[in-house]
């Protein structure tokens, strides 16, 4: 079990949500997410357990919404326009109250895009993206080994919490071949899902809605997934910070961005520039206290990302105008490179 | 005292929230009798629509989920294949199924999955206040088709079971009609019929269309509401069985 085996990051996630207990997939094709519905295709009736290919990523969020309403760990996936479909899925799931895990290994956008890698879903995935009041939680992997050690901790937190939780990666992460050890995690303590459809034997009846018409009840209803959101904002923040305690210029980068930006600042401090990263792991709940309080020391903040710059914005509300944040991105299937960021590094420094 | 009817158990005991002489209190009553008479309740899962019967869980008393617009198929093919030993079934109305539903329907039944949908087929959207619904008849006075529905431009009724039938997936098709005694007892047989092949392990989805009234929205009392079902709606929706392959 715990060898090293060399897999795409699509295969390794869908092999780790397997190892996690996944009862269930329901896909539907697109790229760059392919290999996942293969795998699953294969892998899933191998071990007695379900795959269907559905008929629209509609189909396909709602097969979610039945299987986890019965207690059962089930999961999608899709690439951007595949997730933009399932909005609708994700909103009932969280007035629902339902455990359920989805992967977006993002491409590029608006529309249908390309098949390139990016990260313009940031936006779609940390501010709800369906109609409400509501959030999920959403976690962002930078290697292939985190994007597999993920996979466990999405069912958990989705059990914990009885909230969607997305995985969200893109093109790069999930056609790169990386070694990864995958292995089963120890499970966190879960409480018991005595909300599941089971069938009504010897007990009442148990419903599963998000309607609520009598005045107030709604609004009740609401502020008590508030409340929720407000322990997981305690609870659940993932970051790195990376080299940041006498960072004069500190990048936020998250997912691929990350990755890359992280060598960037190791060469930087090598010419003597006082740089820093921080990875926000989960996306939301966003570290906004790790950067409000990295902001009290460092002198600039540079956000990158595969886009045309979304996550800047959490990092500007983090930092609250304290120091400048400038922003460099890549969109539409555009990666920011070692020099690219390098120069935006370097052209912070000599502003100081 | 000898008791000669009763309230069956799993239709609950509370007030009605369905418009005078609608249909829905009697095909809610005939799939709680089905579920009695074969003993499923504690095994079954239902599935409510968006509509006026989304609510149904307020009368029928086994574990149920109220789902999108439409999704009702999918959501059941999610938790039957997830729970084979349960029995799963959708109720959907013509706005659900034969609109917003249709490619969910189409391939529920296209996947053969082993459910049974109960299909109320009232012409109209009723919840919204009486939109044309594609199984409004040509001719027919809605909110959304003041002059009558023209089949240029607003489109002909659609057969939903027709189109059904002709699916590999169907294992039984029937139409039925709520509009009187005799048609409310063919109802009756053909709902628990649907049920025992899914019970049965039958390899395909099984499918019950129930022509219902909605004097509402036909601006009709509850006996024309009837009488057109009969003089009118079976016009372009026949009853009876349309496929019954066990």
């Amino acid at each position: 079990m715990s060898e090293k085996k060399l897999i795409c990051g699509n295969e390794a996630m869908a092999e780790a949500a397997i190892i996690a207990g996944l009862d269930a997939y329901f896909g539907y094709p697109i790229t760059p997410q392919n290999e996942v519905t293969a795998y699953m295709s294969r892998r899933m009736p191998e071990l007695d357990r379900v795959f269907v290919q559905c008929e629209s990523e509609l189909a396909a969020v709602n097969m979610v919404y039945g299987a986890v309403a019965t207690g059962k760990r089930a999961m999608t996936s899709s690439s951007s326009p595949g997730i933009s479909l399932m909005q609708e899925g994700i909103s009932y799931l969280a007035g629902a109250e339902l455990p359920a895990v989805i992967v977006n290994v993002m491409r590029g956008g608006p529309g249908l895009g390309n098949i390139a890698p990016s990260q313009a879903d940031y936006f779609q995935a940390t501010r709800g993206g369906g109609h409400g009041d509501y959030r999920t939680i959403v976690l962002a992997p930078s290697s292939v080994q985190e994007l597999a050690d993920f996979m466990s901790l999405a069912f958990d937190l989705a059990d914990q919490y009885r909230i969607t939780v997305m995985v969200l990666t893109d093109g790069i992460l999930g056609q790169m071949m990386e070694p990864v050890i995958l292995e089963k995690k120890k499970q966190r303590k879960l409480p018991p899902k005595n909300w599941a459809l089971t069938g009504a034997k010897n007990r009442k009846q148990n419903i599963v809605r998000s309607l609520w018409l009598g005045d107030g009840v709604l609004e009740e209803l609401n502020r008590k997934l508030q409340k929720k959101y407000d322990e997981i904002q305690k609870k659940e923040i993932l970051c790195e910070e990376y080299e940041i305690e006498n960072a004069e210029i500190i990048v936020v980068a998250y997912g691929i961005a990350a990755r890359i930006a992280k060598g960037t600042v190791d060469k930087a401090k090598k010419e003597g520039i006082k740089v820093g990263l921080i990875r926000p792991i989960t996306l939301w709940p966003f570290p906004a206290e790790q950067i409000s309080r990295a902001a009290e020391k460092a002198k600039a903040f540079l956000t990158v990302e595969l886009s045309c710059g979304q996550m800047v914005e959490d990092v500007r509300l983090a930092v609250a105008g304290k120091v400048h944040v400038e922003f460099y991105g890549r969109s539409g299937g555009g990666v920011p490179s070692d020099s690219e960021i390098m120069k935006e590094i370097k052209q912070l420094a000599a502003k100081r | 005292m000898e008791t000669v009817f009763t309230r069956t158990p799993t239709l609950k005991d509370c007030t009605t929230h369905y418009c005078p002489g609608c249909g829905h209190g009697i095909a809610h009553r005939l799939v709680a009798e089905t579920i009695d008479e074969l003993q499923i309740a504690p095994k079954t899962i239902g599935i409510a629509p968006v509509g006026c019967a989304v609510l149904a869980y307020d009368y029928l008393d086994v574990d149920m989920i109220e789902v999108a617009h439409g999704r009702a198929p999918a959501v059941a093919t999610g938790i039957k294949r997830t729970n084979s030993d349960k029995i799963v079934f959708s109720y959907q109305g013509d706005g659900d199924l034969a609109a917003i539903g249709t490619a969910e329907i189409i391939h529920a039944a296209h996947r053969a999955e082993q459910l049974t949908v109960i299909f109320i087929n009232n012409a109209i959207f009723g919840m919204t206040g009486g939109q044309m619904a594609p199984t409004t008849v040509l001719g027919q006075v809605t909110a959304t088709s003041p002059q009558g529905r023209q089949a240029i431009g607003q489109g002909y009724p659609l057969q939903m079971s027709e189109l059904l039938a002709i699916l590999p997936g169907t294992v039984y098709v029937e139409r039925c009609a709520l509009s009187g005694v005799a048609q409310i007892k063919k109802a009756k047989k053909a709902i628990k019929h649907a049920f025992e092949l899914q019970i049965g392990g039958a390899n395909g989805l099984s499918l019950v269309e129930l022509l219902s009234p909605c004097p509402t929205y036909w601006r009709m009392t509850p006996v024309e509401a009837m009488q057109w079902i009969e003089k009118e709606m079976t016009k372009v929706f026949p009853l009876g069985c349309l496929k019954n392959d066990q």
